[in-house]
Protein backbone atom coordinates (compact mmCIF):
# COMPACT_ATOMS: atom_id res chain seq x y z
CA UNK A 1 0.00 0.00 0.00
CA UNK A 2 1.42 3.71 -0.87
CA UNK A 3 1.50 6.28 1.61
CA UNK A 4 -1.45 8.71 1.20
CA UNK A 5 0.57 11.59 3.05
CA UNK A 6 4.39 11.50 2.50
CA UNK A 7 6.54 11.00 5.04
CA UNK A 8 7.25 14.86 6.07
CA UNK A 9 3.76 15.22 7.45
CA UNK A 10 4.88 13.13 10.52
CA UNK A 11 5.88 16.13 11.49
CA UNK A 12 3.06 18.66 10.45
CA UNK A 13 1.25 18.65 14.21
CA UNK A 14 4.56 19.43 15.99
CA UNK A 15 4.89 22.51 13.70
CA UNK A 16 1.47 23.63 13.19
CA UNK A 17 1.65 23.72 17.23
CA UNK A 18 4.97 25.38 17.48
CA UNK A 19 3.71 28.02 14.63
CA UNK A 20 0.12 28.63 16.50
CA UNK A 21 2.09 28.65 20.42
CA UNK A 22 4.46 31.57 19.01
CA UNK A 23 1.73 33.32 17.01
CA UNK A 24 -0.51 32.74 20.14
CA UNK A 25 2.22 34.15 22.33
CA UNK A 26 2.64 37.51 20.55
CA UNK A 27 -1.34 38.15 20.27
CA UNK A 28 -2.07 37.42 23.54
CA UNK A 29 1.48 39.45 24.55
CA UNK A 30 0.29 42.10 22.21
CA UNK A 31 -3.59 42.21 23.55
CA UNK A 32 -1.95 42.59 26.75
CA UNK A 33 0.19 44.96 26.24
CA UNK A 34 -1.53 47.81 23.80
CA UNK A 35 -5.25 46.65 23.33
CA UNK A 36 -5.85 47.22 27.67
CA UNK A 37 -6.71 50.45 29.19
CA UNK A 38 -2.78 50.43 30.41
CA UNK A 39 -2.19 51.69 26.96
CA UNK A 40 -5.04 52.87 25.17
CA UNK A 41 -5.58 55.58 28.03
CA UNK A 42 -2.32 55.75 29.67
CA UNK A 43 -0.46 58.47 28.06
CA UNK A 44 -3.46 60.23 26.12
CA UNK A 45 -1.74 63.86 26.28
CA UNK A 46 -4.55 66.36 24.25
CA UNK A 47 -3.74 69.13 22.63
CA UNK A 48 -5.27 71.67 24.66
CA UNK A 49 -6.55 75.60 23.54
CA UNK A 50 -4.23 77.29 26.16
CA UNK A 51 -1.16 75.66 26.83
CA UNK A 52 -1.93 75.99 30.91
CA UNK A 53 1.13 74.63 32.81
CA UNK A 54 -0.62 72.35 35.96
CA UNK A 55 3.86 72.56 36.69
CA UNK A 56 3.69 76.14 36.90
CA UNK A 57 0.41 76.44 38.90
CA UNK A 58 0.27 73.39 40.92
CA UNK A 59 3.78 72.99 41.10
CA UNK A 60 6.15 76.12 41.36
CA UNK A 61 3.42 78.12 42.46
CA UNK A 62 1.81 75.75 45.02
CA UNK A 63 -1.73 76.83 44.25
CA UNK A 64 -4.11 74.16 45.76
CA UNK A 65 -6.42 72.52 43.28
CA UNK A 66 -9.24 73.77 44.91
CA UNK A 67 -8.18 77.46 43.91
CA UNK A 68 -9.57 76.02 40.30
CA UNK A 69 -11.02 73.05 40.45
CA UNK A 70 -13.29 74.89 43.75
CA UNK A 71 -16.52 71.99 43.27
CA UNK A 72 -14.49 68.96 43.59
CA UNK A 73 -15.46 68.51 47.50
CA UNK A 74 -19.54 69.21 46.65
CA UNK A 75 -19.75 67.75 43.17
CA UNK A 76 -19.63 64.60 41.53
CA UNK A 77 -17.56 65.93 39.19
CA UNK A 78 -14.37 68.11 39.36
CA UNK A 79 -15.14 71.69 37.72
CA UNK A 80 -13.32 73.20 35.28
CA UNK A 81 -12.44 77.06 36.48
CA UNK A 82 -14.90 79.79 34.62
CA UNK A 83 -12.30 82.50 32.39
CA UNK A 84 -13.42 84.71 35.34
CA UNK A 85 -11.22 82.84 37.81
CA UNK A 86 -8.10 82.94 35.28
CA UNK A 87 -8.94 86.50 35.03
CA UNK A 88 -8.38 86.74 38.71
CA UNK A 89 -4.62 86.77 37.93
CA UNK A 90 -4.22 87.47 34.59
CA UNK A 91 -5.82 90.77 34.66
CA UNK A 92 -2.23 91.62 35.24
CA UNK A 93 -0.13 88.59 34.74
CA UNK A 94 1.15 88.18 30.90
CA UNK A 95 -2.27 90.33 30.44
CA UNK A 96 -1.75 91.05 26.65
CA UNK A 97 0.13 87.39 26.04
CA UNK A 98 -1.47 85.95 22.63
CA UNK A 99 -1.72 82.67 24.29
CA UNK A 100 -4.03 83.49 26.96
CA UNK A 101 -6.33 85.54 24.41
CA UNK A 102 -8.49 82.66 24.35
CA UNK A 103 -9.15 83.19 28.19
CA UNK A 104 -9.67 86.68 27.86
CA UNK A 105 -12.17 86.44 25.02
CA UNK A 106 -13.87 83.83 27.26
CA UNK A 107 -13.82 85.84 30.65
CA UNK A 108 -15.29 88.82 28.39
CA UNK A 109 -17.65 87.51 25.88
CA UNK A 110 -19.02 84.09 28.18
CA UNK A 111 -18.19 81.43 25.39
CA UNK A 112 -16.86 78.59 27.09
CA UNK A 113 -12.88 77.60 26.13
CA UNK A 114 -12.83 74.61 24.17
CA UNK A 115 -10.84 72.49 26.79
CA UNK A 116 -10.31 69.35 25.75
CA UNK A 117 -11.02 66.50 28.50
CA UNK A 118 -8.47 64.32 29.51
CA UNK A 119 -9.82 61.66 32.04
CA UNK A 120 -13.09 60.29 30.82
CA UNK A 121 -14.54 57.02 32.50
CA UNK A 122 -17.33 55.52 30.68
CA UNK A 123 -21.34 57.05 30.76
CA UNK A 124 -22.13 53.81 32.46
CA UNK A 125 -19.75 54.58 35.35
CA UNK A 126 -20.72 56.50 38.20
CA UNK A 127 -17.82 58.29 39.82
CA UNK A 128 -18.49 60.91 42.23
CA UNK A 129 -15.52 63.25 43.34
CA UNK A 130 -16.86 64.39 46.69
CA UNK A 131 -17.12 61.58 48.59
CA UNK A 132 -13.21 60.54 47.36
CA UNK A 133 -11.91 63.97 48.37
CA UNK A 134 -13.62 64.38 51.43
CA UNK A 135 -12.35 60.92 52.52
CA UNK A 136 -8.85 61.38 52.41
CA UNK A 137 -8.72 60.17 48.82
CA UNK A 138 -5.76 61.90 47.54
CA UNK A 139 -6.25 63.53 43.47
CA UNK A 140 -2.97 62.37 43.43
CA UNK A 141 -4.44 58.42 43.20
CA UNK A 142 -6.20 58.47 40.48
CA UNK A 143 -4.17 61.41 38.49
CA UNK A 144 -1.03 60.98 39.30
CA UNK A 145 1.68 64.21 39.35
CA UNK A 146 -0.39 66.75 37.96
CA UNK A 147 1.56 69.20 39.70
CA UNK A 148 4.60 67.94 37.89
CA UNK A 149 2.59 67.58 34.49
CA UNK A 150 3.39 70.53 32.18
CA UNK A 151 0.85 69.25 29.87
CA UNK A 152 -2.00 66.53 31.68
CA UNK A 153 -1.78 63.08 30.26
CA UNK A 154 -3.61 60.65 31.26
CA UNK A 155 -1.30 58.70 34.17
CA UNK A 156 -3.28 56.20 35.58
CA UNK A 157 -5.16 53.05 33.61
CA UNK A 158 -8.69 54.01 34.90
CA UNK A 159 -10.07 50.31 34.38
CA UNK A 160 -12.20 48.46 36.62
CA UNK A 161 -9.52 46.49 38.48
CA UNK A 162 -8.08 49.77 38.79
CA UNK A 163 -10.93 51.07 40.56
CA UNK A 164 -11.05 47.96 42.27
CA UNK A 165 -7.80 47.45 43.77
CA UNK A 166 -8.15 50.71 45.58
CA UNK A 167 -12.03 49.74 46.65
CA UNK A 168 -10.87 45.93 48.18
CA UNK A 169 -8.50 47.89 50.26
CA UNK A 170 -8.61 51.63 50.94
CA UNK A 171 -6.39 51.59 53.64
CA UNK A 172 -3.16 51.27 51.35
CA UNK A 173 -4.98 54.63 49.89
CA UNK A 174 -6.52 56.75 52.10
CA UNK A 175 -4.33 59.63 54.01
CA UNK A 176 -5.17 62.92 56.03
CA UNK A 177 -8.31 64.97 54.61
CA UNK A 178 -5.68 67.53 54.75
CA UNK A 179 -2.74 66.26 52.87
CA UNK A 180 -5.25 65.06 50.09
CA UNK A 181 -4.46 68.14 47.52
CA UNK A 182 -0.62 68.09 49.04
CA UNK A 183 0.50 65.57 45.80
CA UNK A 184 3.82 64.88 47.59
CA UNK A 185 2.61 64.56 50.49
CA UNK A 186 3.88 61.79 52.42
CA UNK A 187 3.71 60.37 56.22
CA UNK A 188 7.66 60.68 56.13
CA UNK A 189 10.05 60.16 53.91
CA UNK A 190 11.47 57.06 55.22
CA UNK A 191 9.78 53.88 53.41
CA UNK A 192 9.07 52.06 56.31
CA UNK A 193 8.18 54.19 58.58
CA UNK A 194 5.73 55.69 55.94
CA UNK A 195 4.56 52.02 55.39
CA UNK A 196 3.71 51.43 59.09
CA UNK A 197 2.24 54.83 59.56
CA UNK A 198 0.00 54.01 56.28
CA UNK A 199 -1.34 50.64 57.66
CA UNK A 200 -2.11 51.53 61.66
CA UNK A 201 -3.60 54.80 60.19
CA UNK A 202 -5.18 54.14 57.23
CA UNK A 203 -7.12 51.49 59.15
CA UNK A 204 -8.20 53.85 61.87
CA UNK A 205 -9.44 56.14 59.06
CA UNK A 206 -11.68 54.07 57.28
CA UNK A 207 -13.27 53.12 60.67
CA UNK A 208 -13.25 56.49 62.11
CA UNK A 209 -14.28 58.03 58.82
CA UNK A 210 -17.36 55.06 57.59
CA UNK A 211 -15.20 54.96 54.82
CA UNK A 212 -17.70 51.73 52.79
CA UNK A 213 -15.61 51.50 49.59
CA UNK A 214 -18.43 49.34 48.21
CA UNK A 215 -17.80 46.87 46.26
CA UNK A 216 -21.10 45.92 44.75
CA UNK A 217 -22.06 46.56 41.09
CA UNK A 218 -24.54 48.85 41.84
CA UNK A 219 -21.92 51.17 43.79
CA UNK A 220 -20.81 52.52 40.39
CA UNK A 221 -23.24 50.93 37.45
CA UNK A 222 -26.14 52.94 38.58
CA UNK B 1 19.17 24.40 8.28
CA UNK B 2 18.13 26.92 6.48
CA UNK B 3 14.36 26.57 7.60
CA UNK B 4 14.69 26.48 10.74
CA UNK B 5 17.07 29.58 10.65
CA UNK B 6 14.41 31.59 8.99
CA UNK B 7 11.09 29.91 11.06
CA UNK B 8 13.90 31.50 13.82
CA UNK B 9 14.05 34.74 12.62
CA UNK B 10 10.72 35.46 11.62
CA UNK B 11 9.69 33.90 15.41
CA UNK B 12 12.04 36.97 16.74
CA UNK B 13 10.71 39.55 14.30
CA UNK B 14 7.18 39.51 15.01
CA UNK B 15 7.40 40.48 18.42
CA UNK B 16 10.22 43.11 17.80
CA UNK B 17 7.92 44.36 14.89
CA UNK B 18 4.80 44.40 17.53
CA UNK B 19 7.05 46.73 19.89
CA UNK B 20 8.48 48.90 17.36
CA UNK B 21 5.38 50.10 15.64
CA UNK B 22 2.88 49.84 19.29
CA UNK B 23 6.04 51.77 21.15
CA UNK B 24 6.56 51.73 24.84
CA UNK B 25 3.10 50.81 26.68
CA UNK B 26 1.23 53.71 28.00
CA UNK B 27 3.50 56.58 25.83
CA UNK B 28 2.49 59.91 25.34
CA UNK B 29 -0.43 60.47 22.59
CA UNK B 30 -1.83 63.36 21.16
CA UNK B 31 -4.65 60.63 20.01
CA UNK B 32 -7.70 59.83 22.08
CA UNK B 33 -8.10 56.73 23.35
CA UNK B 34 -9.90 54.13 21.16
CA UNK B 35 -13.32 53.06 22.26
CA UNK B 36 -14.40 49.62 20.65
CA UNK B 37 -18.26 50.29 21.35
CA UNK B 38 -18.59 53.78 21.73
CA UNK B 39 -22.61 53.77 21.88
CA UNK B 40 -22.67 52.18 25.58
CA UNK B 41 -19.26 54.14 26.74
CA UNK B 42 -21.09 57.54 25.03
CA UNK B 43 -24.50 57.72 25.71
CA UNK B 44 -26.48 60.31 24.75
CA UNK B 45 -27.01 62.47 27.92
CA UNK B 46 -26.32 65.78 29.51
CA UNK B 47 -22.70 65.57 30.82
CA UNK B 48 -21.39 68.92 32.61
CA UNK B 49 -19.12 71.48 30.91
CA UNK B 50 -19.78 69.61 27.37
CA UNK B 51 -20.58 70.61 24.10
CA UNK B 52 -24.41 70.67 23.86
CA UNK B 53 -26.30 71.58 21.02
CA UNK B 54 -29.93 71.64 22.42
CA UNK B 55 -29.10 74.84 24.48
CA UNK B 56 -28.66 78.48 22.56
CA UNK B 57 -24.98 78.83 23.52
CA UNK B 58 -23.99 75.29 22.78
CA UNK B 59 -22.72 74.01 26.21
CA UNK B 60 -24.88 71.78 28.55
CA UNK B 61 -24.10 73.67 31.77
CA UNK B 62 -26.53 76.89 32.15
CA UNK B 63 -26.02 79.46 34.39
CA UNK B 64 -29.15 80.50 36.21
CA UNK B 65 -30.52 83.27 35.01
CA UNK B 66 -29.56 86.76 35.42
CA UNK B 67 -30.90 87.96 38.98
CA UNK B 68 -31.88 84.88 40.53
CA UNK B 69 -30.93 83.54 43.73
CA UNK B 70 -30.78 79.55 43.93
CA UNK B 71 -33.03 79.11 47.25
CA UNK B 72 -30.98 76.09 48.95
CA UNK B 73 -30.70 76.24 52.38
CA UNK B 74 -31.15 78.50 55.20
CA UNK B 75 -28.20 79.99 56.74
CA UNK B 76 -28.01 79.61 60.79
CA UNK B 77 -26.82 82.90 61.73
CA UNK B 78 -26.47 84.14 65.23
CA UNK B 79 -30.17 86.41 64.26
CA UNK B 80 -31.86 82.85 63.23
CA UNK B 81 -31.80 81.01 59.81
CA UNK B 82 -31.46 83.06 56.69
CA UNK B 83 -32.01 81.96 53.46
CA UNK B 84 -29.77 83.17 50.72
CA UNK B 85 -32.37 85.07 48.93
CA UNK B 86 -33.13 87.30 51.28
CA UNK B 87 -31.70 90.98 51.83
CA UNK B 88 -29.74 90.33 55.37
CA UNK B 89 -26.40 91.42 56.23
CA UNK B 90 -25.25 87.67 55.89
CA UNK B 91 -25.95 87.92 52.13
CA UNK B 92 -24.52 91.23 51.55
CA UNK B 93 -22.22 92.35 54.58
CA UNK B 94 -24.81 94.93 54.89
CA UNK B 95 -27.16 95.96 57.67
CA UNK B 96 -30.51 95.17 56.06
CA UNK B 97 -32.37 97.93 54.08
CA UNK B 98 -29.04 100.18 54.48
CA UNK B 99 -25.11 100.54 52.53
CA UNK B 100 -23.64 100.45 56.12
CA UNK B 101 -20.98 97.25 56.35
CA UNK B 102 -22.44 95.16 59.42
CA UNK B 103 -19.84 95.89 62.27
CA UNK B 104 -19.98 92.00 62.93
CA UNK B 105 -20.03 88.69 61.63
CA UNK B 106 -23.27 87.12 61.53
CA UNK B 107 -22.43 83.44 62.09
CA UNK B 108 -21.50 81.79 65.16
CA UNK B 109 -17.53 82.15 65.34
CA UNK B 110 -16.62 78.66 66.39
CA UNK B 111 -13.61 76.68 66.30
CA UNK B 112 -15.20 75.01 63.25
CA UNK B 113 -16.00 78.46 61.53
CA UNK B 114 -11.81 79.58 62.19
CA UNK B 115 -10.97 75.79 61.03
CA UNK B 116 -12.91 76.17 58.13
CA UNK B 117 -11.57 79.94 57.60
CA UNK B 118 -7.77 78.85 57.65
CA UNK B 119 -8.44 76.21 55.17
CA UNK B 120 -10.23 78.17 52.86
CA UNK B 121 -8.14 81.67 53.61
CA UNK B 122 -4.99 79.21 52.40
CA UNK B 123 -6.44 78.21 49.11
CA UNK B 124 -7.82 81.32 47.96
CA UNK B 125 -6.32 84.16 49.37
CA UNK B 126 -2.97 83.23 50.42
CA UNK B 127 -1.34 83.09 46.76
CA UNK B 128 -1.41 86.82 47.15
CA UNK B 129 -1.69 88.08 50.56
CA UNK B 130 0.55 84.73 52.14
CA UNK B 131 -0.92 82.27 54.78
CA UNK B 132 -0.25 85.09 57.30
CA UNK B 133 -2.09 87.74 55.56
CA UNK B 134 1.20 90.06 55.29
CA UNK B 135 1.25 90.62 51.50
CA UNK B 136 3.85 88.25 51.14
CA UNK B 137 2.07 85.20 48.79
CA UNK B 138 3.72 83.70 46.39
CA UNK B 139 3.00 85.86 43.59
CA UNK B 140 5.07 88.70 45.07
CA UNK B 141 7.74 86.33 45.31
CA UNK B 142 7.72 85.54 41.60
CA UNK B 143 6.86 89.06 41.24
CA UNK B 144 4.25 88.78 38.78
CA UNK B 145 1.57 90.88 40.85
CA UNK B 146 1.84 94.67 41.55
CA UNK B 147 0.58 95.56 44.65
CA UNK B 148 -1.01 93.33 47.27
CA UNK B 149 -2.25 94.15 50.29
CA UNK B 150 -1.11 93.88 53.97
CA UNK B 151 -3.78 92.45 55.45
CA UNK B 152 -2.57 93.48 58.82
CA UNK B 153 -2.80 96.98 57.69
CA UNK B 154 -4.63 99.51 59.85
CA UNK B 155 -6.67 100.39 57.22
CA UNK B 156 -7.90 96.69 56.90
CA UNK B 157 -8.02 96.26 60.27
CA UNK B 158 -10.25 98.91 61.20
CA UNK B 159 -12.75 97.91 58.32
CA UNK B 160 -15.89 96.42 59.22
CA UNK B 161 -16.43 92.35 59.22
CA UNK B 162 -19.12 93.69 56.15
CA UNK B 163 -16.83 95.63 54.34
CA UNK B 164 -14.25 92.48 54.62
CA UNK B 165 -16.58 90.67 53.39
CA UNK B 166 -18.18 92.56 50.73
CA UNK B 167 -14.64 92.94 49.82
CA UNK B 168 -13.86 89.00 49.31
CA UNK B 169 -17.84 88.59 47.50
CA UNK B 170 -17.03 91.19 45.10
CA UNK B 171 -13.41 92.15 44.45
CA UNK B 172 -11.67 95.69 45.09
CA UNK B 173 -9.13 97.57 43.03
CA UNK B 174 -7.17 94.87 41.04
CA UNK B 175 -7.75 91.56 42.93
CA UNK B 176 -10.76 89.92 41.23
CA UNK B 177 -14.21 88.50 42.94
CA UNK B 178 -14.14 85.74 44.88
CA UNK B 179 -17.83 85.36 45.80
CA UNK B 180 -18.27 83.08 42.48
CA UNK B 181 -15.45 80.62 43.77
CA UNK B 182 -16.77 80.68 47.72
CA UNK B 183 -19.98 80.25 49.10
CA UNK B 184 -21.17 82.18 51.45
CA UNK B 185 -20.34 80.54 54.67
CA UNK B 186 -17.02 79.97 53.22
CA UNK B 187 -16.12 83.83 52.79
CA UNK B 188 -17.77 84.10 56.60
CA UNK B 189 -15.55 81.62 58.05
CA UNK B 190 -12.90 83.62 55.90
CA UNK B 191 -13.66 86.86 57.68
CA UNK B 192 -13.40 85.40 61.05
CA UNK B 193 -10.11 83.28 60.58
CA UNK B 194 -8.66 86.83 58.83
CA UNK B 195 -9.79 88.45 62.63
CA UNK B 196 -8.07 85.62 64.25
CA UNK B 197 -4.73 86.69 62.14
CA UNK B 198 -5.07 90.08 62.58
CA UNK B 199 -5.18 89.37 66.51
CA UNK B 200 -2.04 87.21 66.27
CA UNK B 201 0.03 90.40 65.12
CA UNK B 202 -1.79 92.70 67.09
CA UNK B 203 -2.07 91.42 69.99
CA UNK B 204 0.35 90.98 73.43
CA UNK B 205 1.00 87.88 75.39
CA UNK B 206 -0.51 89.66 78.12
CA UNK B 207 -3.87 88.72 76.01
CA UNK B 208 -3.15 84.68 76.55
CA UNK B 209 -5.23 82.76 79.87
CA UNK B 210 -3.08 83.05 82.58
CA UNK B 211 -1.90 78.98 82.48
CA UNK B 212 -0.22 79.77 78.97
CA UNK B 213 1.09 82.96 79.30
CA UNK B 214 4.17 81.73 81.23
CA UNK B 215 4.26 78.69 78.34
CA UNK B 216 4.55 81.32 75.74
CA UNK B 217 7.50 83.84 77.80
CA UNK B 218 9.67 81.00 78.24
Amino acid sequence: MSAIFPKWTNSLPLALGAVVAVVGGVVTAGVALYATPKHTRVGYEPVQPVPFSHKIHAGQMGLDCRYCHNGVEKSWFANLPGASTCMNCHNQVMKDDPLLAVVRDSAATGKPIPWVQVHKVPDYVYFNHSVHVTRGVSCVECHGRVDQMEEVYHAKSFSMSFCLDCHRDPAEHIRPTAQVTHLDWQWSTNEAVAAEMQATNGTKFVHDWKVESLQSCSACHR
Amino acid sequence: MRYILSIALVVLALPVLLFGLAGVQGRISRVPPIEVFPDMDRQAKLRPQEPNHFFANGTSSQLSPAGTVARSEALQTTAGAVYRFEDAPVNSGMITGTTNFVALNPLPVDEHLLLRGRERFDIYCAPCHGRIGDGNGITKKLGVMPAVANLHDQRIVAMADGELFYTITHGKGLMGAYGPLMPVEDRWAVVAYLRALQLSWLGSSDDLPVDQQAAFKK
